[in-house]
């Protein structure tokens, strides 16, 4: 092909991409929607290398300073959770609140029944 | 010989800006986006699809491809593993069930802006003498929690076939796939990669017809494409 052809179709090649495609993402995905799946399914691997996926995706992010996805945090907090970590389930869903403040309303609603109440209510 | 190279050049640069009219004009009577961009939805629950294909691997697919294109369009999507969970425990398991839940009730729990309902019309891989395709094909409906009303609705096909029918797509379709070929990365059952495709078609910010802008991206308050 010739220079003034390959330029013609490099040209209409990133006009075309500027009208169908934003340029960058607003999340580090890797494979977080595979590993939503899988969790699903009920075919993933161990609680504790899914957290340890999650936790080498949470490092990366973080070294490329790129953004989490929305409920990263609250999925890895349910791991948590299964894994019988708590405390660990309550800082991620706290944390998955303070960044999206839009899942405030579902967080706390976890975060209620993750905390047994104290004192049992009275029979009546 | 300036002439020849000139005409050379114009012939595609030509060429290729009708494909870029062709492939953006929307064929379509226009969307109404009155209702959705006066609704500014912040916050998205994707409930489970319901499925009419047999695969019973589809449900979890269209869902757990759901998340990231609304994310990226700019919306807070509520973590799906975590929703199935709290079905679960309200004794919830079946997609049709929860699409019958009230919402105000799913308001009141979830505090979504809106609930996305999804139905899936194929899903997988049939095999056929000549060829075998993969076909994922989903609707989905928008309905603003808060009042009940719906916002928009769309629906989106993903194809194997289409790699051999390029003239269907365009180039615009062979660009998609390749952005949606990072987004399977790794994936290995085909209903899923489709379904990652029909998703982004259908969930993803601009695409003609489809959803508008959510608070988080930076071209929110924008239409996806002007309506003819």
């Amino acid at each position: 092909m010739s220079r003034p052809g390959q330029l013609a179709v490099l040209c209409g090649a990133l006009l075309i991409a500027g009208c169908a495609q934003p340029l960058k993402p607003l999340y580090m995905w890797e494979n977080f929607s595979r590993q939503q799946y899988d969790a699903l399914l009920g075919t993933q691997t161990s609680v504790d290398e899914q957290i340890r996926t999650l936790q080498a995706h949470a490092d990366k992010a973080r070294a490329s300073g790129a953004e989490l996805p929305p409920g990263f945090r609250a999925h890895m907090g349910l791991l948590q959770l299964s894994a019988g970590n708590t405390s660990e389930a309550r800082s991620l869903w706290e944390a998955e609140k303070t960044v999206f403040p839009e899942s405030a309303v579902y967080m706390e609603q976890l975060l209620k029944r993750l905390n047994p109440p104290i004192t049992k209510p009275a029979p009546t | 010989m300036i002439n020849i190279n000139v005409s050379r050049f114009f012939l595609p640069a030509a060429l290729g800006l009708c494909v870029v009219f062709v492939g953006c004009a929307a064929p379509r009577a226009p969307t109404d986006y009155a209702a959705f961009l006066q609704a500014k939805p912040a916050s998205l629950l994707v409930l489970p699809p319901l499925n009419e294909s047999t695969d019973v691997k589809a449900t979890s697919g269209v869902w757990a491809q759901a998340t990231r294109p609304l994310a990226e369009a700019g919306y807070y999507v509520m973590p799906i593993t975590l929703v199935d969970e709290t079905f679960k425990q309200n004794g919830l398991t079946g997609a049709s069930d929860i699409h019958d839940v009230s919402v105000q009730k799913l308001r009141d729990f979830f505090g979504a802006d809106a609930a996305v309902y999804l139905k899936i019309k194929q899903y997988g891989t049939s095999y056929a003498v000549i060829s075998s395709d993969t076909v994922v094909s989903v609707e989905a409906r928008i309905i603003d929690l808060r009042t009940g009303q719906q916002l928009w609705q769309g629906t989106a096909r993903a194809s194997s076939a289409e790699q051999q029918q390029q003239s269907q797509g365009g180039l615009i379709g062979l660009l998609v796939m390749a952005a949606v070929k990072q987004i399977i990365g790794t994936a290995t059952d085909a209903g899923f990669s489709y379904a990652g495709i029909a998703n982004h078609r259908l969930l993803s910010a601009p695409m003609p017809h489809g959803v508008v802008y959510g608070p988080r991206s930076p071209s929110f308050g924008q239409v996806p494409v002007s309506p003819r």
